[in-house]
């Protein structure tokens, strides 16, 4: 069973409600006990990174999370926090990734945030993108972005710039697109991560 | 390559769909929870949901559909209308808006944009905004169009912009109806003015006015409601379309 680490950070009604709609199961990990009580693991994320972190650290779950060995799914401003650093708030954050996390203004010649949807190239032997065309279409809200890397993306998406639509290191799975909001390829992407 | 947005827009009253809807299959041509579902299979990109449910009362209902939809659809989706104060945003978030959008409110208090982009992020802000000519020059309407203000339609959207808009939603009041075309030069002479995205709407009625409103304005979305809702657009056609005319679409 999946358990959605429920430390305030944004919204999580559409996720819940996604996962309902595609038949996985799920519970919250509201605190340190019930960790052990799942499987696998989402960190969900809206809004700003830096303030993310802090409330992620306020769980005493960070420890968890980094050693446990379950796959670990981290949703937008989720997936930032696997990462060394965020540019917004200047913020160190959980450094299982060793990528940055960077503003797109100043960056790119196009709108900020990126919003709406963009086709993604996963590479081929990502498990989290089993029966995932190339160019299938995902829905992204962000204005800062993980740079691209050859080891450690496991999609790539371009808006001026070509940065990390997907990460993978180990049992550790990010997407900064928002799968429960991406039609049908999303519910697939949930799917795969519940049968990793 | 990001995609151009075509997004149906659903006037519901009391949680039922008003304006007239010709759809061929649907069980219920009033429950807006299956128009939305049968827009999202069609390929719309997202869906605006315009409440003008009149008394404070039945807004019960109104969450009750935000809950609904979110439920079962899995594109983002806007609520617009009734929104006065961050309370009633923050209860559409709870129920699983994607966005909400505010109008005559943000006009007369403009700080409320400031509060919900603090509040909520800027990506969950759309202010729409309703435009119409006088004596050559755009003003921002309130009440649906009929009442005029003094402010000038591109100074509201620029400093709805620096509040904290995540996207603004221009409508000419002047061609919404008219099935003549998008007001395109007001579209892009806007879209210049700003950095974040700009949603056309009034005046669609047939494919080539889709093509003409990006290609022209180059706007990031256009949104219609009574050419989908009648059946006379398609939208995997009008898709075709805009893909043959060289414009990105999903």
């Amino acid at each position: 069973m999946i358990g959605i680490v429920n430390y305030g950070a944004g919204n999580i009604f559409s996720l819940t409600a996604a996962l309902h709609r595609v038949g996985i199961a799920y519970g919250m990990i509201d605190k340190v006990a019930d960790f052990d009580l799942y499987d696998r693991i989402i960190i969900p994320g809206v809004g700003h990174a830096g303030a993310a972190m802090l409330k992620l650290q306020e769980t005493g779950l960070v420890q968890h999370i980094i050693a446990s060995g379950k796959p670990v799914l981290g949703i937008c401003v989720g997936m930032q926090l696997l990462t060394a650093f965020s540019e917004e708030g200047s913020a160190e954050l959980l450094n299982i990734v060793p990528l940055k996390t960077l503003h797109f203004e100043k960056r790119i010649g196009k709108k900020v945030p990126h919003m709406g949807w963009n086709s993604i190239v996963p590479k081929k032997d990502c498990p989290l993108f089993k029966g995932i065309s190339e160019n299938s279409y995902f829905y992204f809200v962000h204005s800062y972005f993980i740079e691209a890397d050859e080891q450690y993306t496991s999609a790539f998406c371009t808006y001026d710039v070509v940065f990390s639509a997907a990460l993978q290191k180990d049992n550790f799975y990010g997407v900064q697109f928002h799968p429960e909001k991406s039609g049908k390829p999303g519910e697939q992407i949930l799917l795969n991560f519940s049968q990793l | 390559m990001l995609a151009k947005r075509i997004i149906p827009c659903l006037d519901v009253k009391d949680g039922r769909t008003v304006k007239g809807v010709n759809f061929v299959d649907l069980r219920d041509a009033g429950d807006p929870v299956e128009l939305a579902w049968q827009y999202s299979q069609q390929g719309a990109d997202e869906l605006v949901f315009l409440d003008i449910t009149a008394t404070h009362e039945k807004r019960k209902t109104t969450i009750e559909l935000v809950k609904a939809v979110a439920k079962q659809i899995n594109i983002p989706f806007t609520i617009g209308g009734g929104i006065n104060e961050l309370k009633d945003a923050e209860i559409l978030l709870h129920a699983g808006a994607d966005k909400i959008s505010i109008n005559s409110a943000a006009v007369r208090n403009p700080a409320l944009i400031d509060e919900l982009a603090r509040s909520f992020g800027r990506q969950f802000v759309v202010v729409a905004v309703d435009t119409r000519v006088v004596d050559g020059e755009n003003f921002v309407y309130l009440r649906g169009g009929r009442d005029k203000t003094d402010i000038r339609t591109e100074d509201w959207v620029k400093e709805a912009e620096q509040r904290g808009a995540g996207e603004i939603l221009l409508t000419s009041m002047d061609h919404d109806g008219t099935k003549n075309g998008f007001d395109n030069t007001l579209l892009r002479q806007i879209n210049e003015t700003i950095n974040i995205p700009l949603i056309a709407s009034g005046g669609a009625g047939k494919q080539a006015h889709f093509v003409d409103v990006f290609q022209q304005a180059n706007v990031d979305a256009a949104l219609a409601a009574s050419v989908f809702h009648y059946g006379e657009i398609l939208i995997p056609e009008l898709k075709e379309t805009l893909r043959t005319n060289g414009i990105v679409v999903r």
